[in-house]
């Protein structure tokens, strides 16, 4: 009874203003130290599922380290040390008895630079499926890449070159091949770090759409420098400062109506 | 005047010259050096070369051609029966000359007027002065010595006048040509380009030197043994036939043995240091915390650093017969120099080549693909095994043939380890001996030069040379495809 009422709630709020889905991603004062150095001051935000959010500010302000952290990818640099509280569905993925490999396979990262591995186009997309064990036969696995190239628009280009190198593709087609392989573990949350930065326009309406199109299923999370991206792709908008969370928001009023004189700054572009 | 002392005059007046190049750009423009065409220096530099270079290659020349002309002016000297005569009696002559014209630059003018009288006794003179000489000279040596002598004073004269000369004059003519508008500093590099040029053709010639003096005593080679007995034969043993002719045919030069244990160790070796040097790279660049990577990194150079003689002995008087006992105890008869001893020393060896070039190459796959392949939930070991390695095999591949090329081409270790025995056996518990073991022993010993013993010595470092060679080459062809990769 309580949960119809609430669903019907959230049903009525997402027609409202698309602000009030159920959070997938909750962070709590999450600060991060490299060494002796502060990068992020008690970041607290909740992030929607089922939606775009972006993340935007000046570069060095720490939205790659806050985006790092939702995946842990930060173990990777050892003086690297994050505190605070970060929850994936209510489960916290700094809880030590949470295994952090499976933490990944449920959240894909798409970095700025394209870095397929030096295998063949199938091999790439093939590679997250097989480790997980996802695909029972190769039909299935087949099916899995063929699925997931569709889905990152390209498949029309490589369906007849799938054991060519993957790094003999165009740097556009890299990443979408790189977005094709995060795509193919069926994550649940989908961190992007500039994707579109190193592509040229016609690449990056093609992945825009593709973000368009996977918002449906997924939590997609996207730094970007890109204004106008934001504004296109998004539906909330973080703005970040110094390693400080300024303000968050639906992305209409973050770029209409700010609260704050540093967003209004950054948007009209007057630093950064 | 000697060869020395005027190199250091020539180069003195060089450095005049740069001196007088720099104060005379430099007051071309009234000390506005700005309006030069190249900084003042070149201006010196320009001098100095014009003033060294003609005059040092001159000397240089003169050095080379003048104890030809010399020789052969005083060979014309010698009565008609050694000129005509058999070229070793006339070789010995010459040198006899040599050693008495060595004596008699070593007496005062009268002493040497003295020797032109047939009567005076000139060993007992030469003696006198502390020049011995083993036989009673004859007359006509006295004489041709005598004249030499004279021959090389003149020719020494006039060649310090001469270098000396064109040092001045050149001196002079690059300091007349000194000007605001002088393009001194590209004369100048050319001048160093040339320079910098010959030296990385010393390396180059050095090696096409070798490797055509291999050639050419290869061929004598195989003009007494044919080919086809060296490159197929199955026997070993040179030997029998230095008593006759050679072509009897008595001694057998058969290449197969020695290639056999050169393959055979280098493989033993190679399976002991391929998985170690690899592991402990992949421990090394992927796992190892800053603290053991700093202390043994280091240690495992050192291990690179130990001489092969060292290990040869430390294969001879401890670890060959450590393997000799452990074989007693289990009832396996090893032999204390065997194809294990060496192969198993070989490879320990070859573990710090294999593991530092490894891991240079791990650490060069980009970061980048290590986060792609953790941001789908790759463990670590996946990451390693399915993307690290693969990325790293070509360079991995050639890593192990450069260790490859090092172990066929290794000899303190085979020499002391491996026997001397050539066995065609695949019992790596007997000795057997290797391309560069038989080398060695070819060359030592007191056998006449000329002879197939000592000449397959070259066929047999003519083949060790060809085979790394190849390898090098497929090697080098390997790793630069792999770093075309990630640029
Ligand atoms: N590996 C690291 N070691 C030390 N400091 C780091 C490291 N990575 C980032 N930082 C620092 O943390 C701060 C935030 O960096 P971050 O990469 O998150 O910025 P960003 O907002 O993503 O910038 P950009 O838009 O240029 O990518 C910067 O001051 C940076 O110098
Ligand atoms: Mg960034």
């Amino acid at each position: 009874m309580l949960n119809v009422q609430t669903n019907e709630l959230q049903q009525g709020a997402t027609k409202l203003g698309g602000a009030l889905n159920p959070h997938k991603v909750a962070a709590k004062d999450v600060s991060v130290y490299y060494g002796e150095k502060r990068a992020l001051f008690d970041v607290t935000v909740n992030i929607p599922d089922r939606g775009v959010m972006a993340f935007i500010g000046p570069s060095g302000c720490g939205k790659s380290t806050f985006l790092r952290c939702i995946n842990r990818m930060n173990d990777t640099i050892p003086i690297c040390r994050v505190t605070g509280k970060i929850t994936i569905e209510d489960e916290d993925i700094y809880d030590p008895s949470l295994d952090v490999v499976q933490l990944r396979a449920r959240v894909g990262m798409v970095f700025q630079k394209p870095n397929p591995f030096p295998k063949s186009i199938y091999e790439n997309v093939a590679y997250g499926p097989r480790i997980h064990g996802l695909a029972g036969s190769k039909a299935e696995l087949d099916h899995i890449v063929e699925t997931s190239l569709q889905r990152a628009a390209l498949w029309k280009e490589v369906k007849d070159r799938l054991n060519d190198p993957g790094t003999g593709l165009s740097g556009g087609q890299q990443q979408r091949l790189c977005i094709a392989r995060a795509v193919a573990v069926s994550p649940e949350v989908i961190l992007m770090d500039e994707p579109c930065s190193a592509l040229d326009p016609i690449a990056t309406a093609k992945v825009e759409e593709l973000i368009d199109e996977l918002k449906q299923n997924f939590c997609i999370i996207i730094v970007t420098h890109s204004m106008q991206q934001a504004a296109r792709v998004s539906q909330r908008t973080a703005f970040f400062h110094l390693g400080v969370l300024v303000e968050e928001g639906a992305t209409n009023d973050i770029f209409t109506n700010p609260n704050d004189q540093r967003t209004q700054d950054y948007i009209t572009g007057r630093f950064g | 005047m000697s060869t020395s002392l005027l190199f250091l005059i020539v180069i003195a007046l060089g450095i005049v010259g740069w001196f007088l190049g720099n104060w005379r750009a430099r007051a071309s423009v009234g000390g506005k050096t700005s309006a030069l065409h190249s900084r003042p220096g070149y201006y010196g530099a320009y001098v100095l070369l014009w003033t060294t270079l003609p005059a040092v290659f001159l000397i240089i020349v003169w050095n080379v051609l003048s104890p030809i002309a010399v020789s052969s002016l005083v060979t014309a000297k010698l009565p008609e029966n050694i000129q005509n005569g058999p070229e070793q009696a006339r070789a010995l002559t010459m040198s006899t000359v040599r050693m008495i014209e060595n004596g008699l630059s070593k007496l005062s003018p009268e002493d040497l007027d003295k020797t032109a009288d047939p009567a005076t006794d000139v060993k007992a003179l030469l003696m006198s002065k502390g020049a011995p000489l083993a036989v009673t000279p004859e007359p006509f040596a006295v004489d041709a010595a005598r004249y030499q002598l004279t021959l090389k004073n003149s020719s020494q004269l006039l060649l310090t006048l001469s270098s000396i000369g064109l040092a001045a004059l050149g001196l002079a003519f690059a300091l007349f040509q000194v000007s605001p508008k002088l393009r001194s500093r590209n004369a100048v590099e050319t001048v160093a380009l040339a320079g910098l040029l010959g030296c990385s053709m010393v390396a180059i010639l050095t090696t096409l030197g070798i490797v055509l003096s291999m050639l050419f005593e290869s061929i004598h080679f195989f003009s007494i043994v044919p080919i086809q007995n060296f490159l197929f034969g199955t026997v070993w043993d040179p030997r029998f036939s230095s008593a006759g002719s050679g072509s009897g045919g008595g001694g057998e030069f058969g290449l197969l043995p020695l290639l056999w244990g050169t393959l055979y160790i280098s493989i033993v070796a190679l399976l002991v240091a391929v998985p170690v040097g690899l592991f402990s790279a992949v421990y090394m660049s992927e796992y190892a915390s800053r603290g053991v990577r700093m202390t043994a990194k280091p240690l495992l150079e050192i291990l690179a650093g130990i001489p092969t003689i060292v290990y040869g002995f430390f294969a001879l008087i401890t670890f060959g017969p450590l393997l000799r006992d452990l074989g007693a105890h289990v009832g396996l008869s090893i032999s204390a120099t065997s194809v294990l001893t060496a192969g198993l020393i070989m490879g320990v060896m070859l573990i710090p080549f294999v593991s530092s070039l490894s891991d240079d190459i791990i650490n060069a796959v980009p970061q980048s693909l290590r986060e792609g392949s953790y941001g789908l939930g790759a463990t670590q070991s996946e990451t390693i095994k399915r993307v690290i390695l693969p990325a790293a095999l070509p360079g991995i591949v050639g890593a192990i043939l450069l260790a490859a090329s090092r172990a066929i081409g290794e000899t303190m270790i085979v020499v002391l380890a491996a026997g001397i025995a050539p066995n065609l056996t695949l019992n790596p518990f007997e000795p057997v001996t290797t391309i560069t073991v038989k080398i060695v022993s070819q060359l030592t010993g007191d056998l006449e030069f000329n002879s197939p013993q000592t000449l397959v010595a070259f066929a047999l470092g003519l083949t060790l040379f060809v085979f790394t060679l190849a390898l090098n080459i497929y090697a080098l062809y390997i790793v630069r495809k792999y770093r075309e990769q990630y640029e």
